[in-house]
């Protein structure tokens, strides 16, 4: 998951970006450093060979260079940004080869369902996807906000419950990668990794096809059993039932999940203590 | 008749809680008994609890802040303890107290230990600096610190009595909402929060009516200290920001307590309204701690090279804007939002742009340093290590403001050791730094510089052992706030960071053996002449302690860093030997109004978590009544005649003069 280490062109471009960046601070950080600790040692009480000159506390041109250091580098810095978030907005297109993949994700408590609405599969906690293609991502929230990221990728966004966030990534080489949630939403949230297995072009609709011969349909009752608060350690696949799945989702025509008052202990009143530990 | 409150809520099952609330609880009744039987409690009464001086009033609140540092610090080492050994298991904490943890972890230091330590220091030094007998308005002082203290004991309660939330220490909805979170824990948070909100604002009001109205003679805008002008920025930031989390927070209140539909997913609730408004609050804040930190280094900076702060109206610029600028970047706590390029890349720059006035601020101090005669005493090595520490953070602050690193590294460790890196590195460094700095002018003698120096290099290298494992965690794709996980590469570097967090508690434990030290050979380390360091500003023209009227006279200033010119002309034409004419001082009155209306305060804040509707009532009609009763007071002064006001000044001033007298024989 080394964020130096990408497997595509989205998160190639942000690890670029992050070190150029730090390399173009470094710049007039480690002389700065260099500097305090230089002052601070030569300027000390006990070096006779310093000079004490109590009334330097005004200089113009001091002053000049001291404001327009810091201003310079977030000039350029401030350009790499500009142009950083309008080359790498996460809705930005991201071309590749073949045919584009739709991906609609959502985030439940505390797994990630994959839906491809083209295949009409599904899957949960892992991304099939073919190397070299664009994958378009649509991603919601079944119930509170995560953060969907795969490090190797590139560009995490949020999943928000009733909005759509869009982010387009490419994965350039075949292998397995993972993915997480990077914002704190309950009790399983850690269980939330997901695996990313990036596979040939040639053998993607293979595995769409095997994967569509589950017996196991994703639809609003299958869906509504899923979104149950729990972790799920088995990687299911469905059918899916309803291409529209994902619009009913977003939309809120199935309602947002219901957090922990119907987990498998439901029944028992919720009172504050109980609930504590 | 409880509410919700029942047996269940005290954590029998959880021997870590309740043999933690146990041991405080038993510690704090010794204390008490001991207090009670030893005879202090008039004392106790009388001198602290009741007091209205700012004097004490910024002691007590440094006091809590150190307590909570305490709480706050043992919540850290069972983070890292945790992370440490959580590798494909589930560690010692499950999930529902680990995500406690972080959540108090974050809440106590920055509300609870970082908030009252600078305004502890603000309270104690601005009056002092600015040559007044007070803050503006004593008595709300005083309210101010009694409910930031009620806040801090509604979040401690929550250790034995239910839960505290589990929602991280912003508590973001829908999460924090009472279908995802029915317990009382976030009630505890917000509530502490509210009443404690109240007490910040309280006390940013004061501090700034006392900048803005009550100086000394001839201290105009332009030669206050420099802590005088980022206190008046940071106040400012407080009573602009502060109402903001209180009406976000009863925004929430309403949703969990009324069923209204703010921030939750249903009805139109709106998730990310409540990220633009707790951000709008959060950034300021950031500046609201660090600014009075920055004004201590500057005093400490000057005056231990023995210089004057070099380019002061630079820094007063960048103060400015740094406080106006912090102001307008809320926006890139949530870049990965999906808001578009534009709204990014403008909040990016804007982000970035408060760099320029901060790295301003390194310089200054640097040309501070260039020239001077520099003296490494405690505050100093604080001092220098906040500006190497600072400066890195201060990078990395830069990198997460470019959204496209940003979208790798938000909610990361490396998020988390940057932060760490500029409020340790910027507001505790600063709040060490003030704490050995002023602590000889609170209480008469100064700190053991053995045991200080050794805190500094323990807390300094603990702290970089403990965070740089962090940013590399970080750059290795950890998200912040796992309680276990699964991958390999990630270990090593908690492993280092647990132990990191080791040398860091060394470092703690040295400032309180310092301290302890410090006391029992205060006969040694005496401060006779109220200048311990050969300061430059008016809080060194005092005796240490101050006389509760601070100074017999108003002092009349003449420049920037009066005293030293005081002392400088001094010297010169020798003291003027012509006894001066004492006059009668007229002090405020002590009042328990503020502890009163804090205990009438935690009842009800209490009484409002458990759902204990008559309790509710109860409170809040105490507490209003004590208002009531403040405002229809009658005496609220008293006169200090001028004999006693004499004989305590002519001490001070012999003192003086010979100081003065044996530096002009040299």
């Amino acid at each position: 998951m080394n964020l130096l280490d990408p497997q595509g062109p989205v998160a190639a471009a942000n690890s670029t970006i992050l070190v150029d960046s730090v390399f173009i601070m470094l710049v007039i950080v480690v002389p700065t450093i260099f500097a305090i600790l230089a002052f601070a040692f030569w300027f000390r009480a006990s070096n006779p060979r310093a000079r004490y000159q109590p009334d330097f506390v005004y200089s113009g041109r001091v002053e000049m260079v001291v404001w327009a250091i810091p201003a310079l580098t977030v000039i350029l810095l401030g350009g790499v940004a500009w142009i950083g978030s309008h080359q790498l907005d996460p809705a930005a297109p991201v071309p590749g080869t073949g045919s584009p993949v739709r991906i609609q994700a959502v985030s439940l408590d505390w797994k990630w369902l994959f839906i491809y609405p083209d295949q009409r599969i599904a899957t949960v906690n892992t991304l099939t996807v073919p190397a070299g293609a664009e994958l378009n991502f649509q991603l919601t929230s079944s119930s509170v906000m995560n953060v969907f990221f795969i490090p190797q990728l590139g560009s995490m966004i949020y999943t928000m419950n009733g909005m759509v966030t869009k982010l387009n990534l490419r994965a350039d080489n075949e292998g397995k990668l993972q993915g997480l949630s990077a914002h704190f939403s309950g009790d399983g949230f850690p269980d939330m990794m997901f695996d990313v297995n990036v596979i040939s072009p040639l053998a993607f609709p293979d595995w769409v096809a095997t994967t569509a011969k589950t017996d196991a349909v994703l639809n609003e009752e299958s869906y509504t059993k899923l979104m149950q608060q729990g972790i799920e350690k088995n990687r299911l696949t469905f059918r899916l039932d309803d291409p529209r799945l994902f619009d009913l989702i977003a939309s809120q025509h199935i309602p947002p999940g219901p957090g922990p008052e119907l987990l498998s202990d439901a029944g028992r009143p919720h009172s504050g203590g109980h609930d504590a530990r | 008749m409880l509410g919700k409150l029942d047996w269940s809520a005290i954590p029998f099952d959880q021997p870590i809680p309740l043999v933690a609330g146990a041991v405080v609880l038993v510690a704090i009744l010794a204390v008490l008994i001991w207090v009670v039987v030893k005879g202090h409690l008039p004392y106790l009464w009388h001198e602290w609890i009741t007091s209205v001086d700012h004097k004490r009033i910024g002691v007590m609140y440094i006091l809590l802040a150190s307590v909570m540092l305490l709480r706050g610090g043992s919540d850290a080492i069972m983070m890292r303890l945790q992370q440490a050994v959580a590798y494909q298991s589930q560690g010692y904490l499950p999930p529902e107290h680990y995500n406690q943890i972080f959540s108090a972890h974050g809440t106590i230091m920055i509300f609870f230990t970082a908030m009252p330590f600078v305004i502890g220091l603000m309270n104690l030094i601005v009056p002092l600096q600015l040559g007044v007998r007070d803050v503006a308005f004593p008595t709300l002082n005083s309210v101010g610190f009694w409910l930031t203290a009620t806040g801090a004991l509604l979040v401690n309660i929550s250790l034995v009595v239910g839960e505290f939330a589990r929602t991280g220490w912003l508590a973001f909805p829908p999460l924090s909402e009472l279908s995802y979170s029915p317990g009382v824990g976030v009630d505890y948070y917000a509530w502490s929060l509210q009443i404690s909100g109240v007490g910040t604002l309280v006390a940013g009001i004061n501090l700034v009516t006392t900048v803005l109205k009550l100086r000394t003679k001839g201290m105009n805008y332009l030669r206050m200290p420099m802590f005088c002008w980022t206190t008046l920025a940071s106040n400012l930031l407080i009573v602009a920001a502060f109402p903001i989390l209180t009406a976000t927070l009863a925004m929430l209140l309403l949703d969990r307590y009324l069923g209204f539909h703010f921030f939750t997913n249903e009805a139109g609730g709106n998730v990310m309204m409540f990220m633009n408004l707790i951000w709008a609050w959060g950034h300021p804040e950031v500046y609201i701690l660090v600014l009075p930190a920055f004004g201590i280094f500057s005093e400490v900076v000057s005056t231990f090279s023995g210089k004057a702060l070099f380019g002061y109206r630079s820094m007063v610029l960048a103060t400015m804007a740094i406080c106006v600028i912090s102001f307008m970047v809320w926006l890139h706590h949530f870049f990965t939002m999906g808001a578009g390029p534009d709204v990014n890349a403008i909040f990016g720059i804007a982000s970035m742009i408060i760099a320029i006035p901060t790295g301003v601020k390194i310089y200054n101090w640097l040309f501070t340093m260039y020239g001077g005669r520099i003296r490494f005493a405690t505050p100093m090595l604080w001092a220098v290590g906040f500006m190497v520490t600072f400066i890195i953070g201060g990078l990395t602050g830069v990198l997460v403001a470019v959204p496209p690193a940003d979208f790798m590294l938000h909610n990361s460790m490396f998020l988390v050791a940057h932060f760490h890196n500029v409020i340790i590195g910027g507001v505790l460094f600063g709040a060490f730094a003030g704490f050995e700095y002023w602590f000889p002018k609170a209480f008469g003698f100064r700190l053991d510089e053995r045991w200080g120096k050794a805190a500094f290099w323990f807390t300094f290298l603990g702290f970089y052992v403990t965070f740089i494992p962090l940013y590399v965690a970080g750059m290795l794709g950890m998200t912040r706030r796992m309680q276990h996980y699964d991958v390999a590469a990630w270990r090593p570097w908690m492993f280092v960071a647990a132990a990191g967090m080791a040398v860091l508690s060394i470092g703690v434990i040295c400032q309180i053996v310092q301290l302890v030290v410090s006391i029992r050979n205060r006969e040694a380390l005496r401060d006779r002449t109220g200048d311990p360091w050969d300061g430059r500003s008016l809080e060194w023209a005092t005796s240490s302690p101050p006389p509760v009227f601070n100074f017999a006279f108003h002092p009349d200033v003449r420049g920037e860093d009066a005293y030293w010119d005081m002392k400088a002309a001094a010297q010169q034409q020798s003291l003027d030997h012509a006894a001066p004419e004492y006059h009668d001082i007229e002090m405020p009155r002590n009042s328990p109004t503020g502890f009163i209306c804090a205990f009438f305060a935690t009842i009800m804040g209490f009484a409002l978590i458990w759902h204990i509707w008559w309790m509710v009532i109860l409170g809040g009609i105490g507490a209003f009544a004590t208002f009531v009763v403040f405002a229809w007071r009658d005496h609220d002064e008293y006169v200090i005649p001028a004999a006693e006001v004499a004989a305590i000044d002519r001490i001070n001033l012999e003192e003086r003069r010979s100081l003065v007298s044996m530096a002009g024989a040299l």
